[in-house]
């Protein structure tokens, strides 16, 4: 992992872009598209499904097989420099009928972008599952834990896919849900029995605890730092 | 009118609990000074915390009540003040910190969500955290105003003048079940969690 680190200029990559502002008059349909679809239909295809601009922001739809790859190169050309994943999250509509979405948000800040990206999951699959980004940006690791834990989503390749709002031996299923109720699946006494046994201590791995595994990847100066002795968080 | 005589030791009835005059009066010297140093261990989740915290501050300045040393250690504090809500993953850790406050010991339920669940009738919050530990006082209010605290705090201290030192009741840890770690039956829980008003109509989501 390299130590050096570049500030990201906001823009930079794109200076003729007019600085961002409140915009005003976007219609609710239809607009220029982000100009990253049209590099992208080109480079890949048929794998961009459906391309929607909605209050201005582009929403595209991908196949579930190229994600990683479109995501990858979105990251890595240099003239699209997506380096920011904003979000992770899931949609489920109330119609039973239309599948679940897997909803990425991508951020170039270099060219000033948004972009949305959506993978469907059809509905009575087995094993809800999508490839993990983790391998492409480090910050998806508690996203797609959090996408997971709410929806039962799987995330193929993902280093340490575990619950991380509700606790690890939560047993009801995924909160949101259509079909979860409200006020979960068991009564209240039998919830609070269930809370009220987990050890609060118990919860925490040996690696959550401990920066010992990670020391390698640290900066060169901190570890210098430690190595001398200093304590953190003094 | 007045007194035509001192009277004897004979005339004198102790009444009510048959304590004798140096209990009662012990029972006041020790109540005084529990009452007017209570250590509160605020244990804030959520906006309560901020009142709370307004509450402490200069302008409603807790420490006129003897409250100005907060104490973040519940090994040496006298009130828990739940602040806030408290989500089900929370609900061992708050039960741990109530067990490691040493006796005395007194619990504020502050506001709406950690006396009752409050509007957060779902999955992950505790319907009241009078299912987990004992409360003495609950402050109602979505947050209450630093009056309402004060207020509850007070009523607080008129509980600590009010008890006496011969009643070991008073203190007794309450041992939950250890089995099910519940200090209160499951079908009471069920019965506290009911939910109430505009909350029984409301649809449970899909199937």
């Amino acid at each position: 992992m390299s130590t050096s680190f570049t500030p990201v200029v906001v823009g930079s990559a794109a200076p003729d872009t007019p600085a961002p502002a409140t915009p005003r008059g976007v219609a609710h349909r239809g607009g220029s598209a982000n100009p990253s679809v049209a590099a992208l239909q080109q480079r890949f295809g048929n794998a961009v499904q459906q391309v929607d601009v909605v209050w201005g922001e582009t929403n595209i739809v991908v196949g579930h097989d190229q994600l990683l790859e479109i995501v990858r190169w979105l990251h890595d050309d240099p003239g699209q420099r997506y380096d920011y994943l904003s979000d992770v999250t899931a949609v489920e509509y109330r119609d039973p009928e239309r599948p679940l979405e897997v909803v990425w948000h991508l951020r170039s800040l270099p060219f000033r972008r948004f972009l949305r990206l959506k993978v469907r999951l059809a509905r009575g699959a087995a094993v809800l599952e999508v490839p993990s980004v983790w391998s492409v940006y480090k910050g998806a690791d508690w996203l797609e834990r959090e996408c997971f834990d709410m929806f039962g989503i799987r995330f193929a390749g993902h280093p340490d896919l575990r619950r991380i709002l509700m606790w690890e031996q939560y047993k009801e299923g995924f909160p949101l849900r259509k079909d979860f109720p409200l006020r979960g699946r068991f009564s209240r006494s039998e919830q609070l029995r269930q809370a009220l046994a987990a050890n609060p201590e118990a919860r925490y791995s040996k690696e959550e605890l401990s920066i010992a595994d990670a020391f390698e990847d640290l900066p060169d100066d901190m570890r210098r730092r430690l190595t001398a002795g200093e304590k953190t968080g003094e | 009118m007045g007194l035509s005589r001192r009277p004897d030791a004979a005339s004198v009835q102790v009444t009510g609990g048959g304590e004798p005059w140096v209990t009662t009066r012990l029972d006041f010297v020790v109540n005084w000074a529990r009452a007017n140093s209570l250590w509160p261990m605020p244990f804030g989740t959520a906006c309560c915390a901020i009142e709370f915290m307004a509450t402490a501050a200069s302008r409603y300045d807790l420490a006129r009540f003897g409250m100005e040393r907060q104490s973040f250690s519940p090994r040496q504090a006298d009130v828990l003040i739940c602040a806030g809500r408290v989500p089900f993953k929370l609900a061992p850790v708050l039960r741990r910190i109530w067990q490691q406050m040493p006796q005395p010991k007194w619990c504020i339920s502050m506001g709406a969500c950690a006396s009752s669940g409050g509007m957060f009738d779902n999955y992950a919050v505790v319907q009241g955290i009078d299912t987990i530990i004992p409360v003495d006082v609950y402050v109602p209010g979505c947050p209450p105003r630093p009056e309402g605290l004060m207020y509850g705090i007070l009523m607080l201290q008129q509980k600590v003048k009010n008890e006496r030192a011969a009643d070991k009741s008073l203190r007794n840890e309450m041992e939950p079940d250890p089995r099910s770690q519940l200090y209160i039956p499951p079908s009471v829980i069920d019965e506290l969690s009911e939910p109430f008003g505009n909350s029984v109509h409301q649809t449970r989501s899909g199937l």
